[in-house]
């Protein structure tokens, strides 16, 4: 059962892609299939994004241990998946056209939110092997990696802004983020609280 | 088989190219169509003749399966799919369509008197989203101005207002859909008596399918998609500017006019570029979607302003 969660998580991980992948090999995907890529490829990423942040909490609340190792996976799948995502936009549906890409960043929040999501990731992804966590130290590199918080709020707004008007499920999506956050931010006052009474 | 079961040439063609580009095409070939939805068709119109003024020869349709499985109809649920799959629950019989306000004549239609009074001629015109996405496709209707004439417009008559169904069973009257209903459009009367301007009751040649609106819409090509309601209860002419769900919703987002204007973003995402459903690449979108012929309708205003 221990040996076999890294496998079985890295298929789980795989299966969207393959999904995806049948979906376009059979028409599946509708009279808009180049939509339809992108936001499957975003909402993954999303949800994989959401799966890191649950890692501690799961052990702090629920005490389970096994997320944790798998959370540096989940990361990396979810920059994976981010990258899809990012590369379907600009390759496919913008045609590499550079100049209308860096307008639509600059002055559409929808794509800037989006795009800054992507660039927060990257050094999170860049920095998740243990050889950067040597090279960094366990503490900078625990600070640093808290900006996944900051991804996680600002792909919820990305999210949110997707659809003409607010989705239950995109709502939904956000409270998860808020929550999980909540979360750490208690277990971090009940830390300290217990670090000032017990010297 | 049913004629039905074919798969249509151009989709087929449409379905090839995508996937040359598209990876493993070579397996995928040998694949039969495993995720298109079935697509019911309607009732075949009597006597529908093409107006070669509107041919529009040089663009080709959109299938009949994707103007019918990607659409936008909040009534009918927020997805795209959400409304060729709830379109059953729209019941379009008994069905009354009410003109009042500033006309001489007020009348209350029953849906029939009006496919029998008014003959339907097609027309090809292009359809673009607010979503940046477009069609092609083959309308069948007669010009609003015509109906419009029939029940004297007073001179007081500025504007057109539209309203459509309100049934307590659709899902998006039911759940949550985000805008308020009933969902209401307006034109300025010039813009209602346009040539261009068009009540549909069909497309292809069959009856208008629920999910597209039935059983009577209103076309209006230059603008974007959601000016032209669907499933209309109400037509009523009145003096001042109406009040329309989605520059209610978001006035920064969508005005009153919404004339097709690739130079007029939406806040979200670029107005210069479209997506033409069956291709890959976007197109560029063209001012009033091709239809300069209505430029005249707004000499003189800021198009920035008066979005």
């Amino acid at each position: 059962m221990k040996k076999s969660l890294g496998p079985v998580a890295f298929a789980i991980c795989c299966a969207p892609l393959a999904w995806l992948a049948f979906q376009i090999a059979t028409s599946g995907l509708g009279a808009n299939p180049v939509e339809a890529v992108i936001d499957d490829l975003g909402y993954v990423a999303f949800v994989l994004l959401a799966l890191t942040l649950a890692c501690t909490p799961a052990q702090l609340v629920l005490g389970w241990n096994w997320p944790i190792r798998i959370r540096r996976m989940l990361g990396d799948f979810c920059f994976f998946y981010a990258c899809l995502h990012m590369l379907t936009y600009t390759v496919i549906d913008q045609g590499l056209d550079f100049g209308g890409i860096a307008t639509d960043v600059l002055k559409h929040r929808f794509v800037f939110l989006g795009m800054a999501t992507w660039l927060l990731l990257l050094p999170l992804a860049v920095t998740s092997t243990h050889g950067w966590q040597r090279r960094l130290g366990f503490r900078r590199w625990k600070r640093l990696h808290r900006l996944v918080y900051v991804a996680g709020g600002l792909a919820s707004f990305h999210f949110l802004l997707r659809f003409k008007t607010p989705r239950v499920e995109t709502l939904a999506w956000m409270s998860v983020v808020i929550a999980l956050l909540l979360v750490r931010v208690v277990a971090a006052v009940r830390r300290r609280a217990t670090m000032v009474q017990s010297p | 088989m049913r004629s039905s079961e074919v798969t249509p040439k151009a989709l087929y063609v449409r379905r090839r190219e995508f996937l040359k580009l598209g990876a493993g095409s070579a397996l995928a070939l040998s694949l039969p169509a495993f995720g298109r939805a079935k697509v019911e068709h309607g009732a075949k119109l009597p006597g529908v003749r093409a107006n070669p003024s509107y041919a529009l020869a040089e663009e080709k349709k959109t299938p009949f399966e994707d103007v019918t499985t990607y659409n936008n109809f909040y009534e009918l649920g927020t997805d795209k799919s959400d409304p060729s799959e709830n379109a059953g629950k729209l019941q379009t019989r008994p069905w009354t369509v009410s003109v009042e306000g500033e006309v001489g004549k007020p009348r209350k239609w029953d849906i029939d008197e009006i496919l029998k009074a008014f003959p339907a001629e097609e027309r090809v015109y292009r359809l673009r989203c607010v979503e940046a996405w477009s069609m092609v496709i083959p309308w069948d209707g007669f010009p609003l101005a015509d109906f419009l004439k029939k029940h004297e417009p007073t001179s007081r008559a500025k504007y057109v207002a539209f309203e459509t169904v309100v049934q307590p069973q659709l899902p998006g009257i039911k759940g949550y859909a985000g805008i308020p209903f009933p969902y209401l459009e307006g034109l300025r009367i010039d813009e209602a008596t346009h040539p261009l301007t068009l009540l549909v009751t069909g497309l292809y040649g069959e009856a208008l399918p629920n999910q597209d609106g039935a059983p009577i819409r209103v076309v209006i090509p230059w603008k974007y998609g959601f000016k032209s309601a669907k499933s209309i209860v109400k037509i009523k002419l009145q003096e001042t500017q109406p009040s329309t769900t989605w520059s209610q919703y978001a006035a920064n987002e969508y005005g009153f006019y919404a004339n097709v204007n690739p130079d007029v973003d939406h806040p979200r995402w670029t107005q210069s570029k479209e997506r033409r459903i069956g291709e890959i690449l976007r197109r560029k979108t063209l001012l009033f979607n091709g239809y300069p012929e209505v430029a005249s309708l707004y000499a003189g205003m800021d198009l920035r302003k008066f979005y």
